[in-house]
């Protein structure tokens, strides 16, 4: 697994390049532009997380965390999830700044090699800011009905959350 | 929503502290969390302009139109009600193949317009139709080649190789995603004329 992950980035940079150049892309003017995307990107979820994660750091200083994933332990032990993950887990479809912001904590905590901060970003990766996407998806179309869509996002976000946990303990054990 | 938990938060831990008698430490949070934020934002931001930028090569290239072409097949047994409408397909294909590049700001205003189209053409002004709770299911799972956005915030905490949940990630999303689609299928019926 090791091997594979070191050659990805230098082989999609690869790729790219050589891709750019049979197709005539003025590749740094491109690579400029795009990367003046990421500054605006960047730029624009700052302020959300810089309140989130402040206000997630209280959180962990208080002891509130620890009590909330105290009381979650019955149910997050029935899944079998590590209890420490399902705070994020749960925010993840609502708040996408909220999410990283716990999300952070996690890494900050046990490390992104743990077990724990794998199953995290497995989850945070393999899903979406769904009630987001959906406000802003139907909000533009005018659609006020939207029947079956929560249920179904819904019960695909925990499917990916049980998979991810899966998939981190078969494939890295713990 | 955000207002009442980003609120909610800070006022709980707030109270808890009081009560546990950390009010020193979570003064000292409030201050370093900030300071942290910044730290995050600073070290991610380069990591994050390099693969915006790599991207937008691939974009210009015209990889987005390749890889729609060849997802159209499956798309269109994904939205029967579109199949034959063209313009709306192409917007979908466009959306579909952004999203799973990870160009998050070109699939946002593609994923819109298809929204509009779809609705353009929906008898029923006002409710959704199951191509638009298909795709709208399609947009809240993330189905992506590269999460950069993960590794990228693993790298800045000292992962020794952020892409090895790469595969796990795949399996989650694409998991996640078919549960999404056969959900949507199996409660489309039961509410066909409502």
């Amino acid at each position: 697994m090791d091997k594979i992950g070191n050659y990805i980035i230098p082989a999609v940079i690869f790729i790219i390049i050589i891709f750019g150049f049979i197709k005539k892309v003025p590749v740094f003017d491109a690579f400029l532009s795009g990367a003046k995307q990421g500054l605006k990107a960047t730029y624009m979820m700052a302020g959300a997380l810089i309140g989130l994660i402040t206000a997630v750091s209280m959180l962990k200083a208080s002891g509130a965390l620890d009590l909330i994933t105290n009381s979650l332990m019955p149910v997050a032990q029935s899944l079998g999830f590590p209890a420490e993950i399902l705070p994020m887990a749960i925010m993840r479809p609502i708040s996408g700044s909220g999410s990283t912001a716990l999300l952070n904590q996690i890494l900050k905590d046990h490390g992104p090699d743990s077990t724990v901060g794998m199953m995290a970003s497995v989850i945070s990766g393999s899903s979406e800011t769904t009630f987001y996407a959906i406000a802003v998806y139907y909000g533009s179309a005018g659609v006020k009905k939207i029947r079956h869509t929560i249920p179904a996002a819904l019960l695909a976000d925990f499917a990916s959350a049980v998979m991810a946990v899966l998939s981190v303990k078969l494939f890295f054990g713990g | 929503m955000m207002n009442y938990i980003w609120g909610g938060i800070m006022l709980i831990s707030i109270v808890c502290a009081v009560f546990t008698g950390r009010v020193e430490a979570v003064s000292q949070a409030a201050l370093d969390g900030a300071k942290s934020a910044v730290d995050l934002l600073i070290t991610m931001l380069g990591m994050m302009c390099l693969w915006t930028g790599l991207m937008n090569i691939a974009e210009q290239g015209g990889v987005t139109s390749m890889l729609a072409k060849i997802l159209s097949p499956l798309l269109k047994r994904i939205f029967p009600e579109y199949a034959k409408d063209c313009k709306t397909m192409h917007a979908i294909c466009s959306n579909v193949t952004a999203n799973f590049l990870g160009l998050g700001n070109a699939a946002t205003p593609l994923g819109l317009e298809a929204m509009r189209r779809m609705e353009e053409n929906n008898p029923n002004k006002g409710v959704a139709n199951n191509s638009m709770v298909m795709f709208v299911v399609l947009n809240t799972a993330s189905i992506q080649l590269i999460p950069t956005f993960i590794s990228v915030l693993r790298k800045s905490y000292g992962s020794a190789s952020p892409l090895d949940i790469l595969p796990c990630i795949w399996l989650s999303s694409i998991f996640g995603l078919f549960i999404g689609i056969l959900t949507a299928k199996l409660l489309e019926g039961r509410e066909k004329h409502g």
